[in-house]
């Protein structure tokens, strides 16, 4: 992929895209997971049906939007529902195939925090906090979760535990992954800890190691993840663009 | 029960209803957030707030700015797709230009206990939290057993506001109101809440039948304002668009504390109209 010049904020979105099936019903986070659906609706998923927490189910957005409640993605969404009515009957109800979010750490078990970074009360960096996720994690089919891979995101123990990680219990979650910018990882079969299964064109094992908190599992044979394709980065640029332009 | 809704000046509804140390709830999910009636209330001094809404946005992020709030009530305090809210994280890190009490849910337990809140319900059940680290950061969220089934399932205490104050498309002149788009937890929050002022963008003859609206009858409401543009930067739906733009510049502003005192000095605390270029729908 590196002959197209792709950057690996690029790789980790087109290769997230590629982990929805067409017709999936997908609930999309903001920031990342919100580029990556987007894309997978125009590339190979183009019956993925849209659910934004603000309230827009089967959601057609002409443009990135920036916000999960943008007026382009409320206009053309097949409803329109309340808050309360989202998490109640159709996140909470199970109507989700998948959650698509975003972290900024996680640990091997795949328990997500974007609450805070340090102590609660006394915190080095307060972060934005739950909003969807906790109930979103619990309740969707299975869970994509991107994020940049580096020994302050990848950690030991998370420092809140805002959403729980699925694997660990054995009995669902098993098409759960984590896409980072070096490459994805999955639950083992076994214990349910992520362990590496592929790597990113042009990445190294020890890379991977080396961003990451704790001691790496790798599942061999290690796979190398398919080259970014001229059709994959040009609709993903256009979607930039689009964004650009609102 | 309230008396009839009645069309009067915002910055009498806000007099009026809105006092120092009160509970509000000033919803929106980035739809309809009511940012004119929030910057009246700044205008008019209010302090001591306890304020709530499921995602503080900027308008929070303006109001803890200027050491206005004592308690926040939430459960998203980040700027939609664009990064942190400054002025949140540093009363929250730092204790300035205060220290803020954090009190804070997910989407799912805020939104569930406006709906306790609505129906006059101590509590609302969802199902969520389970294993996470917020129920040991906040006494209003709990856990019970079913009575019929016995399964463990959560439960958030009802959140009832002194004021709901939201924004909304169009009233009548008797002060019916019609929302429409994204609708958030408006319903809920004015339901729930002691007392409600809605601004909204037009006030008409009478009210159009819009797919998907809510409608609040005249006698739940106490006050109703006709401000135009009165969600800028965020927007309403048919009559103006989300202003990104200064959501990102945002950014810039909150960064710096001398040029976000500056710019809510220049742009709402000495103005008397709403901030912000009226937008035309696309």
């Amino acid at each position: 992929m590196s002959e197209l010049d792709a950057t690996p904020e690029e790789v980790m979105t087109i290769a997230a895209s590629r982990e929805l099936d067409d017709g999936e019903v997908v609930l999309v986070g903001v920031g990342p997971p919100n580029a990556a659906a987007n894309l997978a609706r125009r590339l190979d998923a183009p019956g993925c049906v849209l659910i934004y927490e603000s309230g827009a189910i089967g959601a057609r957005p002409q443009r990135l939007p920036l916000s999960i409640g943008d007026d382009d993605l409320a206009a053309a969404a097949q409803d329109l529902v309340s808050v309360p009515e989202m998490f109640n009957y159709w996140i909470g109800g199970g109507r989700i195939d998948v959650g698509f979010l975003g972290a900024s750490q996680i640990d091997s078990a795949g328990n997500i925090n974007t609450t805070v970074i340090g102590d609660y009360d006394a915190p080095k960096v307060r972060l934005p906090g739950a909003g969807g996720a906790p109930e979103i994690a619990a309740s969707a089919g299975r869970v994509i979760v991107m994020l940049r891979h580096s020994p302050r995101s990848f950690v030991s123990e998370v420092d809140f535990v805002t959403s729980v990680g699925r694997e660990l219990d054995g009995t669902d979650g098993t098409g759960s992954v984590v896409i980072t910018d070096l490459g994805v990882l999955r639950p083992s079969p076994g214990d349910g800890q992520l362990e590496l299964v592929a790597v990113h064109p042009g990445v190294d094992v020890d890379q991977v190691r080396e961003a990451t908190g704790w001691p790496l599992r790798v599942r061999e044979p290690l796979q190398t993840t398919a080259p970014v394709t001229e059709r994959e980065l040009s609709e993903l640029r256009a979607l930039r663009v689009s964004a650009d332009e609102r | 029960m309230r008396k009839a809704g009645k069309i009067q000046p915002l910055p009498e509804a806000i007099a009026t209803l809105v006092q120092d140390g009160c509970f509000v709830a000033l919803e929106g999910f980035t739809h309809l957030i009511p940012f004119a009636a929030g910057h009246e209330l700044l205008r008019q001094g209010r302090q001591d707030l306890t304020v709530v809404r499921l995602t503080p946005d900027v308008l929070f992020d303006q109001m803890i700015g200027l050491g206005r709030v004592e308690r926040v009530v939430f459960s998203y305090g980040g700027n939609p797709g664009v990064g942190s809210l400054h002025r949140f994280r540093d009363a929250v890190e730092h204790g300035w230009p205060r220290p803020i009490e954090v009190r804070e849910h997910s989407h799912a337990g805020l939104a569930n206990a406006y709906v306790a809140g609505a129906s006059h319900l101590p509590f609302a059940v969802l199902r969520g939290y389970a294993g996470t680290d917020l129920p040991e950061h906040n006494d209003d969220i709990a856990f019970i057993d079913c009575p019929f089934t016995g399964q463990r399932l959560s439960a958030v205490r009802a959140i009832n506001p002194d004021v709901a104050i939201i924004h909304a498309q169009q009233a009548d002149r008797q002060g019916n109101v019609q929302l429409w788009g994204l609708s958030g937890v408006q319903k809920e929050a004015v339901l729930a809440a002691r007392h409600a002022i809605v601004t909204v963008e037009e006030i008409v003859d009478e009210l159009s039948a819009k797919p998907r609206a809510i409608v609040f009858p005249a006698w739940v409401l106490d006050a109703v304002c006709h401000v135009p543009n009165g969600s800028w930067p965020s927007y309403a739906a048919d009559f103006s668009v989300r202003d990104n733009a200064f959501y990102e510049e945002w950014d810039g502003i909150a960064r710096d504390r001398d040029r976000f005192r500056q710019w809510m000095d220049d742009n709402v605390l000495s103005a008397s109209a709403p901030v912000g270029p009226a937008v035309a729908a696309s």
